[in-house]
């Protein structure tokens, strides 16, 4: 995600970096290469020429040029002029009114209201509340319909409308519902609509003094252009909103609809939506959002993914057994396989460390080509027998064509395995008896440069 | 997407579009696109009023065409070219400046305009693809109408069997408009699809629209699966399907460049669809899209109402931008 506003940047920065000595032109050019970057990841322009001027101004300011290292600096203030575009902190749900708690759904067609909706409504479940799903367009064929399947399937509590139903009276049986059951929190989806379309802009603005929300989130897709602000700037006049939240973050969209966004309405991305699946909404944290178009990684994030996904219990299993360096069976191996998918594969992962690293790492592997090999291990082993896992040794040619032919690959694909479990296995010993040291020894003949 | 559904309620609108005396095509895609007049339009008005040609009005026109999402390397393409013009023409003022931004746009987007034929096979079969929230179902509902209008024969194929509802969204459209609609609980869309095509053979159907699940360029999973499709496609009458439409959503900025390069690379987009061009959006991207994957742009979605799809046609469609 963002990668491509982030590599523009990470150039220039590698630029800034090298110069001894800021003068004027250099700024002038690193700050050209920083507007075209921005402009191709679709920040509108009026932002760009904001954030470019705010910039310009800091990096010819005393705190850059008394710096001893003055590109690092100007790094620093694009960091910090980044972050505060996208928001100073990352703004919660406020939630505090007398139950229900309505949160109303607004946004362009297409953008992603309803699917929001649904994530939007498993997230406070995992919280322990009580949430009601309902949706109020009447308009589009089969919208109702899909939000009750997604709240079927999510098991949240649905309340059932019709499209012969007027948007109005939906909302005020759902009120009365939600009241007299005690529903914690009301998401409240509606149609996607124009900014410009005056018909139904008043239709939203009446559900809007009906429903009395207290969180009005207004529904971007990154993907949008310049005309985000535009649109942000017609649902903002028309509806006191309360927060953003960015859809489809996993594309390769630049992202810059964000930051235009935000710039329009003044109001915080609460929530960027970065997958199609139904947990596949994240919080957003702008100082890391802005780390990562920068390149220095989004490690918080990673560190949090990891423990909400990776399962204690196992992990500390794990850590023991390389500890000891005994038992670490092919079972483990494949355990670890699975931990690592939990965080969302290798591709994931990469997204999340910083630049240096994961570009070390990209030119061995690619992303999509380590998640398929991860997938075939994890399908090697799992055509073998409970006794093969736990004593490979025992895999002769025999069983390893049974293998093979069992997981769809080459009896190559099978020894190639083996042997790289063996070599985790040799240098989990060697780690347990000699320490680091012993091990770093033995690797020396192995990758080239460790010495 | 759909509000053009809400003018179907009363019992009347449903065969209105057929009723109603259509506005000359010109005339609609005026209405649609007022407002991409009246934002681009407008700040051109001021910029060719005359005066000299400098810096300056360069400059003034470089923003123009960056916020109207043209990109920034078709924007300096397109200057290049202007610059060029007024250098050859010696133009002076910045009036002329108008014709020779309109023959600019006009040289990049003719080759764009290569009407959709559908009669050379039989059945025509027509796969849309898109990222999510494009606006394929309702294409394919606006499409549906425009080939029942020509006097053919339509089937639509279910294929988008992820998403929740979607099978419904379109068997929904399909009675309305007395279309069959293939579709199957869950399962594979290639099958679905397959069936579909094969469904339409025996009964002699002259155009299938296969819609498919919207997916993003990134979900290489998802980006095979499609592939699969189009595969299974050719199982069942080999050379098709015969067009491969891509629908790309108005509002999309930059992006929607990578999202033909994707699919253009994984299905081998034979047109495009510009859907939502009646909002505040511009459209821009088509300039930018024309000059790294030159596609013929086969529709254009200018409204919200069924025959707001109409066939894209370069010159009215620069000529509607600067009136």
């Amino acid at each position: 995600m963002l990668e491509n506003l982030s590599g523009r940047l990470q150039g220039v920065i590698k630029t800034l970096r090298g110069q001894a000595r800021l003068t004027e032109d250099n700024i002038a050019d690193a700050m050209r290469e920083v507007r075209m970057a921005l402009l191709e990841a679709d920040v509108a322009l009026p932002v760009v020429k904001d954030f470019i001027a705010q910039v310009k101004e800091r990096a010819q300011g005393k705190e850059v040029l008394a710096s001893l290292t003055p590109g690092q600096a100007v790094i620093e203030v694009v960091h910090q002029e980044l972050t505060k575009l996208m928001g100073a902190e990352n703004v919660g749900l406020n939630l505090a009114a007398v139950p229900p708690a309505v949160i109303l759904m607004a946004g362009l067609q297409g953008s992603g209201k309803t699917t929001t909706s649904a994530k939007l409504a498993k997230l406070l479940k995992e919280q322990k509340k009580k949430v009601l799903l309902v949706s109020a367009d009447i308009y589009r064929p089969a919208a109702i319909e899909q939000l009750k399947t997604l709240a079927n399937s999510l098991e949240i509590d649905f309340f059932d409308s019709s499209n012969t139903q007027k948007p109005e009276d939906i909302a005020r049986d759902v009120l009365v519902y939600a009241k007299r059951f005690f529903y914690d929190v009301l998401i409240f989806d509606t149609a996607g609509r124009l900014g410009i379309d005056e018909a139904m802009m008043a239709e939203i603005k009446a559900l809007h003094q009906q429903l009395n929300p207290i969180e009005t989130l207004f529904v971007v897709d990154a993907m949008q252009g310049q005309d985000a602000i535009n649109t942000a700037r017609a649902f903002g006049e028309t509806l006191p909103l309360t927060g953003i939240v960015l859809t489809k973050l996993d594309g390769d969209s630049r992202g810059g609809a964000a930051l235009s966004v935000r710039h329009v309405t003044g109001k915080p991305i609460k929530f960027i939506g970065v997958s199609e699946k139904v947990d596949g909404l994240e919080p957003f944290h702008p100082e890391r959002m802005a780390s990562r178009v920068l390149g220095m990684g989004d490690v918080l994030s990673l560190i949090e993914q990891a423990q909400k996904s990776v399962d204690l219990e196992e992990a500390k299993k794990l850590a023991d057994k390389v500890k000891s360096g005994k038992n670490f069976d092919l079972e483990d191996f494949k355990a670890q396989m699975v931990q690592m998918r939990k965080m969302g594969g290798v591709g994931a992962l990469m997204d999340k460390l910083p630049a240096q690293m994961s570009s070390g790492m990209a030119g061995k592997m690619n992303n999509e080509d380590g998640d398929k090999a991860m997938r075939r291990i994890e399908g090697i082993i799992n055509s073998m027998t409970a006794l093969e896992r736990r004593k490979p040794e025992i895999i002769k040619a025999t069983r390893k064509r049974r293998i093979a032919a069992g997981s769809g690959v080459q009896v190559q694909d099978v020894n190639r395995l083996l042997n790289q479990f063996e070599e985790t296995q040799k240098m989990m010993k060697m780690f347990s008896k000699g320490g680091m040291g012993k091990m770093m020894r033995a690797m020396q003949g192995k990758f080239p440069g460790l010495r | 997407m759909f509000d053009f559904f809400k003018k179907d309620k009363t019992p009347s609108a449903a065969e209105a579009p057929e009723k109603v005396a259509p506005a000359t095509w010109t005339e609609r895609l005026k209405q649609g696109l007022s407002r991409t007049r009246s934002q681009l339009g407008n700040q051109l008005a001021g910029l060719f009023g005359g005066g000299k040609i400098d810096d300056d009005v360069y400059e003034e026109l470089e923003t123009i065409l960056l916020t109207s999402d043209v990109g920034v390397a078709a924007t300096q393409a397109l200057l290049e070219d202007i610059k060029g013009r007024v250098q050859r023409q010696a133009l002076s003022d910045t009036s002329q400046l108008k014709s020779a931004l309109k023959d600019a746009l006009m040289s990049l987007l003719a080759p764009l305009e290569q009407p959709l034929q559908t009669n050379t096979k039989q059945p025509y079969i027509i796969m849309l693809a898109g990222v999510n929230g494009a606006g394929k179902t309702t294409t394919i509902g606006k499409l549906t109408h425009l080939f029942q209008s020509e006097g053919k024969s339509v089937l639509i194929a279910a294929g988008d069997t992820f998403r929740a509802a979607a099978r419904e969204q379109l068997q929904a459209w399909g009675e309305r408009n007395n279309v069959h609609v293939v579709a199957s609980e869950g399962g594979d869309p290639a099958a679905v699809i397959f069936d579909a095509v094969n469904s339409a053979k025996a009964k002699g159907i002259d155009i299938v629209l296969a819609d498919t699940a919207g997916r993003l360029p990134t979900q290489l999973n998802l980006m095979e699966e499609i592939r699969k499709v189009q595969r299974v496609i050719d199982k069942a009458i080999p050379g098709a399907p015969h067009e491969i439409l891509l629908v790309l959503d108005a509002n999309t900025g930059q992006n929607a460049v990578m999202q033909v390069k994707a699919f253009d690379d994984a299905l081998g987009v034979t047109g495009l669809v510009l859907s939502k061009l009646d909002g505040t959006a511009k459209g821009g991207v088509i300039a930018a899209i024309a000059q790294t994957r030159p596609i013929p742009i086969r529709f254009i979605g200018v409204g919200e109402s069924i025959d707001d799809l109409r066939p894209f046609k370069a010159s009215e469609f620069v000529e509607a931008l600067f009136e």
